[in-house]
């Protein structure tokens, strides 16, 4: 079936299943290869994106379910050339190993400073419940995260 | 001067010895910028960062002006696999003697060029000047024909005293790409008219596939094919969504018949009363310089199977056109993939090309060149389409290679010396290393069922010095007798392949555990009791170091809730030093909240690296040692989810400070699996030092722990 659901401020187009998950639409409709394949089941945050302001499994979610609603994806944030404060801390703190966890994680960081400018150690911890990574690179995202708020609260 | 001269036996560095021609490992390009053709792949580690500094560095290029060429079996060095820390050692080192050869032809061309010696000439950034006016760029001066030779490895490379960009902490050239959301894996290629395929396999290792009708598989939305091959069955269709729910429907009404073969739980002591070759790899019988040991301990240390468990399932893209098979992959080994690919599909190597592209991170053997097979037999089944396989979750789970089960029995004597008399270390384990291009057999999943099915190869250990199961078993301690014995059980009932560090998680836990155990007999600090017995000046300076850095105090105790341990290791006793000292904190659980690490891995190429592998390598190792074990009942393995195998989390990272003594003038030693085995140790003695509790038997959950204190 056709659906249009909008994704980084644009409306698009779509044609498929109701129930098929968001993550296949972004990733193979409209070539956003950012959001990633982990687990299928909501368990590990590789897939993660922001609908309507909160930080969203694509893989659990069925794609006629964000009619309506607005979808960001992490290629929406910066790029390359021009990368967003958290990518940038990210980049300054070398907070990747293998990289593949690390556009969740950016995308659940974004929702939680997006409402919370300053978040405590705590809270930072407790926004990535939903996000695993398997290289240990922990230390070095939970510091990209907190150079990042310092730097955006900086910035306003 | 063409190839095929100096062809004498003269060793060359690294993998030079092996590939010899320069042009396999580099072309100068018209435009001046220099492509390197390494055979080892990026699987996490910042290796191809590495090696783009080497070659900068002899080059007198910039950083800016090295391109990487993937890994592809029609061009590539052939370097075997990427493991076991080699790479710096292996393409690094070949790729400094060929950097500074081609920059030594590239000089002697431009000194004929510009009719003035050799002298007068300097190089910096690509472009080689004389000192009387002239000047000449790399692309100008590069033809096919230069690097079309032999390396001699005769040029020196640079001292380390002139390293301007080797010793620097380069950032990653991955990561802007990765963390902006570039299409950067395996997982990302798109081809025009690209499927999607996926596998239902056997709901165990014995399964055997009794009934199936697959006509109202065949006929779901988008269902391009059904491929049904002995126990091996597939779906390949146009969208993923599709082929994931055609896979769904297809387990559910595919019946199978199961044997019951697996061990009754999880206890890794099922390994004792199994077979196994037992081989006594080191022996000491010195002289003793007490008189009759004040006492004797023992002590039996295990791990269960635990997984790779890569965040991203392994994924890989083939196409079969016009008799020529090309698979793209995460593999660590493309050369021996092929070799196995060839030997299922039964035709000749030189019709198959595979393709490097960057996976997840596999710390080891996953399912990366299984999946690869995968998509080759469903891309035979359908010519000219592209078929991009992806394992579900439950795939990786069920199906990788786990590292393997092991115990590990240590008995010692105590001389009234305060210094240890004699040293015993059994080690059980199956082999530790089952990757495609063993001898005898086919080490790829689905090759074992098909209805012709290949055998797989027999799981063996690479031999020691570096070792398998036995990987540090032998203590770098200076015992004056000991007797060190390997146990290798065969006949394994769970697959197992090389995980990260392989035995040596486990022997440098046992051995760095007991020594704990003495030193407490021996009324010591553990920290002085371990220098008390070590005379190698790197190992006592690492252990030194990390115990400055820890602010660790001289038989410091816990206070019943927090506590602080030590374990340090050698890795392979041939490569980097490290020792770590976590902090724990017990309350319903084990907590690691800090932890501290000294690491020496000879020259550091790039410092930063280096610290990122050893925080990363300890935080996998906590993860490893306080929470996982993969399941089974005996028929199947139970563990499918994240939540059948949980692991480390954000709110359970530690802080860690990791202090690299650098050695320029030394030759570098690979850093990526040092942290291991002293780090599950350390949180052994940590919880001991806390709470006077000994854990033997990963990993320390809450239940073990309350049985533990009971």
């Amino acid at each position: 079936m056709a659906l249009t659901i909008t994704v980084n401020g644009t409306p698009r187009e779509i044609t498929a299943d109701a129930e098929t998950p968001l993550l296949y639409v972004l990733r193979n409709d409209l070539q956003l290869k950012g959001a990633r394949f982990g687990c299928g089941a909501g368990q590990c945050g590789s897939c993660m994106v922001i609908v309507d302001g909160k930080a969203v499994q694509s893989c659990d979610v069925p794609v006629s379910a964000v009619a309506g609603k607005s979808v960001i994806t992490i290629e929406n944030l910066g790029s390359v050339e021009r990368p967003h404060p958290l990518q940038q801390a990210f980049i300054d703190e070398q907070a990747a190993q293998c990289g593949y966890c690390v556009s969740g994680i950016i995308m659940t960081a974004k929702a939680l400073l997006d409402v919370n400018p300053e978040p405590g150690e705590h809270e930072i911890r407790a926004a990535l419940a939903q996000n695993l990574c398997r290289c240990g690179t922990h230390a070095r995202i939970l510091r990209a995260i907190r150079r990042a708020a310092e730097k955006m609260r900086a910035a306003t | 001067m063409t190839s095929g001269e100096n062809t004498a036996a003269r060793k060359l560095p690294g993998s030079l010895e092996t590939n010899r021609r320069l042009d396999r490992w580099l072309r100068v390009n018209r435009d001046g910028t220099v492509t390197v053709f390494p055979g080892k792949v990026e699987i996490g580690q910042g290796i191809l960062t590495v090696l783009v500094q080497i070659v900068a560095e002899e080059l007198d290029l910039a950083l800016e002006r090295v391109r990487l060429a993937p890994a592809d079996t029609s061009r590539s060095p052939n370097e075997g696999i990427t493991s076991g820390s080699r790479s710096i050692q292996e393409s690094g080192m070949a790729l400094r003697y060929a950097a500074a050869e081609v920059r030594d032809l590239l000089m002697q061309r431009a000194a004929v060029k510009l009719g003035v010696s050799l002298e007068q000439l300097t190089a910096a950034d690509g472009v080689i000047a004389a000192r009387g006016g002239g000047s000449l760029t790399y692309g100008e001066l590069a033809d096919d024909d230069l690097l079309a030779r032999e390396a001699t490895a005769e040029v020196a490379p640079k001292a380390a005293a002139q390293h301007a960009v080797v010793g620097t902490a380069v950032p990653r050239l991955d990561i802007p790409a990765k963390v902006a959301g570039v299409p950067s894996y395996v997982q990302d290629l798109e081809l025009p008219g690209m499927l999607h395929g996926r596998i239902v396999r056997p709901p165990g290792y014995s399964g055997r596939l009794t009934a199936l009708d697959a006509a109202e598989v065949q006929a779901m939305p988008g269902v391009v094919a059904v491929v049904r091959d002995g126990n091996f069955i597939a779906v390949v269709a146009g969208r993923e969504e599709q082929a994931i729910r055609a896979q769904r429907r297809l387990a559910r009404i595919s019946q199978w018949e199961e044997q019951s073969a697996l061990p009754e739980n999880s206890d890794p002591r099922y390994l004792l009363d199994c077979v196994a070759i037992a081989e006594v790899i080191s022996e000491k019988t010195g002289e003793t310089a007490a008189s009759g040991a004040i006492s004797e301990l023992e002590a039996e240390y295990t791990r269960p199977h635990i997984a790779h468990a890569s965040i991203g399932p392994s994924c890989a893209v083939a196409q079969f056109t016009d008799g020529q098979y090309t698979v793209w992959t995460h593999s660590q080994g493309i050369f021996p993939l092929r070799g196995d690919l060839a030997k299922v599909l039964g035709v000749d190597e030189k019709s198959i090309t595979v393709i490097h592209a960057e996976g997840a991170g596999c710390y080891g053997h996953n399912g990366a060149d299984d999946v690869a097979l995968d998509a080759v037999l469903l891309a035979r089944a359908v010519p000219g389409r592209p078929v991009r396989v992806q394992w579900m979750r439950e795939d990786e789970f069920a199906w990788e290679p786990y590292g393997s089960a092991m115990v590990v029995r240590m008995r010692a004597a105590l001389g009234a010396d305060g210094r240890i008399a004699s040293w015993s270390h059994d080690v059980w384990s199956h082999g530790h290393s089952t990757r495609p291009g063993g001898k005898g057999g086919v080490n790829l999943l689905a090759g074992w069922h098909l209805a012709q099915p290949l055998r797989p190869a027999a799981p063996g250990n690479p031999p020691l010095p570096a070792g398998g199961s036995h990987r540090n078993a032998i203590p770098l301690y200076d015992f004056p007798q000991q007797h060190v014995t390997n146990h290798l059980v065969s006949e394994a009932p769970l697959r197992v392949s090389a995980l990260r560090s392989l035995g040596a998680h486990v022997n440098v836990f046992a051995i760095e555990s007991f020594m704990d155990e003495l030193a407490i007999a021996a009324g010591a600090d553990p920290v002085e009791f371990r220098l008390r017995h070590m005379k190698d000046a790197r190992a006592r300076a690492v252990i030194e170091a990390v115990a400055a850095k820890a602010g660790w105090k001289p038989r410091e105790q816990g206070d019943g809730m927090r506590g602080r341990g030590i374990g340090f290791s050698r890795y392979k006793n041939l490569g980097c030093y490290v020792a770590v000292i976590t902090e724990v904190e017990v309350e319903n659980e084990v907590r690691v909240r800090r932890a501290w690490a000294a690491i020496d891995a000879g020259q550091a190429i790039n410092p930063d690296g280096i610290v990122n592998q050893t925080e990363g390598g300890i935080t996998q190792t906590i993860s490893w040692t306080l929470k996982e074990r993969i399941d089974f009942d005996r028929q199947r393995v139970t563990t499918r989810t994240w939540q059948d195998y949980p692991i480390l989390t954000f709110a359970e990272a530690p802080e860690i400070e990791v202090t690299l003594i650098n050695r320029p003038d030394q030759p570098p030693l690979g850093a990526g699996e040092g942290a291991q085995g002293p780090t599950g140790a350390a949180i052994a003695n940590a919880i001991f030092n806390a709470l006077g509790v000994r854990m033997r038997d990963m990993p320390f959950t809450r239940d073990r722990l309350v049985a533990a204190m009971i």
